[in-house]
């Protein structure tokens, strides 16, 4: 089954967050700027002042792969690696849900799969699919 | 300004045998190619006073002093970012004897990648902070776990938008073996490929890398020692000149997994780099007779022949397929082979061929090759005579 994320102090709330079912970046209270990965310091303001923001979810497929050889560790099949940007701007590395390669540009929705200790990860599958 | 008699050579190059299990540690390995590369240039081990390596090499400073009785260290320094360090390691050699700190400076690197760990392949035992850098974590959990993996994902745009095929990318492979076939030293030689043999190898990551479009694992060592002008004249060898060296990174980069930041299809660091070398050197990349270009995977020497201004942005399938890379091309692409055909010895086998090609002693020796290009990405440098 696919492996549990690796946490991080700095990342801990990004996980957790997946675990309830909500896809957040981080937000730095002072100037309003999100970012992923997530890090310790604002590099615009410098602020260590963090909260979240809830995400829309929707996003735009900009590259895609699969692991075959060796096959991704932890998963039955290697699955579909996408590089999305989010709708906020953001990007992210995750899965396409399924077993059919996409076409740069698709459009893609959050979705989340468990991991094999019971966390989350946000993965993608088509709009409308 | 540095003054002639000051400034950085490389006198000596030595290497041990590029295999796929050495029989012997890491440490040894690193011992053996340090040796080697004094003996060249007729320096006493115990006079080197600064090295370096970089990560993910398991040799340290008090391993190679206690081997080979240095005696005292001024400056040592580790690098991040695995082989685009490679060329880097000339930036802090070339900074360490100009400035006066070192009189002898080392760098060198070892590995066992194949025999002892598979260095392409995923490692499930990763710690949080593996790797000093936590890119990790935001590729694991999703199947991306090896370096070929991070390499087509974060060269897809750049693939997508210039229609680049297999075939595209098989004409590197085919460059470099064809080079690797008369280099006794390259672990293939005399083991050319076709583009068949390309286009049949099977798929590592769909849909952009086949075997034949990969780097190997090897195992071995390589070292190299920098000193200044007036000392580098009474040694063995014709002095090799570190005419510049240069490093970019930029905010938000990764290295493989460069997914964060840019357009996904330049290579803003190597320009910038490109553009500091030629002004320092006095001469661009493209003009040097020798591009020693790190190959781990394929895409690379695209994006980097654009990037160090080879070509035209979207132009580096056609200037492969034009032919400017083979040996009595315009410039000739790393005539050992490569890291694909000669060993990987995580870039540093590139630095060595590019001094015996300026020295006029190659395998597939370039005639009357001057200078030339070293090339990893963030790293770049150009030597010569």
């Amino acid at each position: 089954m696919r492996p549990d994320p690796i946490q991080r102090l700095d990342t801990m709330f990004f996980w957790d967050a997946c675990e309830r079912g909500e896809f957040v970046a981080q937000k730095c209270e002072p100037c309003n700027k999100l970012w992923h990965p997530p890090r310790p310091m604002c590099p615009t303001c410098h602020s260590l002042e963090k909260s979240t923001q809830t995400l829309s979810g929707k996003a735009t497929v900009l590259s895609w792969v699969r692991q075959v050889r060796p096959a991704s560790y932890g998963f039955k099949e290697s699955p579909i690696v996408i590089l999305v940007e989010l709708e906020e701007g953001l990007r992210m590395v995750s899965n396409l849900v399924g077993d059919q390669p996409p076409t740069i540009g698709d459009a893609v929705e959050v979705d989340f799969e468990k991991t094999v200790g019971g966390k989350a990860v946000p993965v993608f599958k088509k709009v409308g699919a | 300004m540095v003054a002639a008699s000051q400034k950085a050579c490389i006198v000596g190059i030595g290497q041990t045998e590029f295999s796929k299990a050495s029989g012997r540690s890491e440490q040894q390995l690193a011992m053996e190619a340090i040796l080697a590369a004094c003996q060249d240039a007729g320096i006493n081990p115990a006079d080197i006073d600064g090295m370096t390596s970089f990560d993910l090499d398991n040799t340290d400073e008090v391993d190679v002093m206690r081997s080979l009785g240095v005696k005292e260290i001024k400056y040592t320094t580790r690098l991040p970012q695995g082989g685009a360090a490679s060329v880097a390691t000339i930036v802090h050699a070339k900074n360490a004897v100009e400035s006066g700190l070192c009189d002898v400076f080392v760098i060198w690197r070892a590995m066992n990648e194949r025999s002892q760990y598979r260095f392409g392949q995923p490692h499930h035992s990763m710690s949080p902070d593996a790797h000093s850098s936590t890119f990790m974590e935001w590729c694991f959990p999703f199947g991306a776990q090896t370096p070929a993996a991070w390499e087509a994902l974060s060269c897809g745009p750049y693939l997508h938008k210039y229609g680049i095929t297999s075939e595209d990318l098989g004409r590197i492979s085919v460059t470099f073996r064809k080079a690797a076939a008369t280099n006794p030293a390259a672990w293939f030689y005399e083991k050319p490929i076709t583009l068949e043999d390309h286009q049949n190898s099977r798929w590592i990551v769909e849909p952009t890398l086949r075997l034949l479009d990969c780097c190997q694992e090897s195992d071995g060592g390589v070292a190299l020692i920098i000193t200044r002008a007036d000392r580098a004249k009474d040694l063995k060898q014709i002095p090799v000149r570190i005419l510049a060296a240069e490093y970019s990174m930029l905010f938000n980069h990764e290295i493989i997994s460069d997914f964060y930041a840019g357009d996904l299809i330049r290579t803003e660091n190597s320009e910038i780099v490109a553009d500091r070398l030629e002004a320092t050197a006095g001469i661009a990349p493209k003009d040097t007779d020798v591009a020693m270009i790190y190959d781990n995977f394929t895409p690379q020497i695209l994006r980097q022949l654009e990037g160090f201004k080879y070509c035209g942005i979207g132009e580096a399938k056609d200037y492969v397929a034009d032919g400017h890379l083979e040996l009595d091309g315009k410039t000739p692409l790393s005539p050992n082979g490569g890291l694909m055909g000669e060993g990987y010895i995580h870039g540093m086998n590139n630095i060595t061929e590019g001094v015996r090609q300026v020295r006029g002693t190659a395998a597939n020796q370039i005639e009357d090759a001057r200078t030339a290009m070293l090339a990893s990405g963030v790293a770049g440098a150009i030597i010569g005579r």
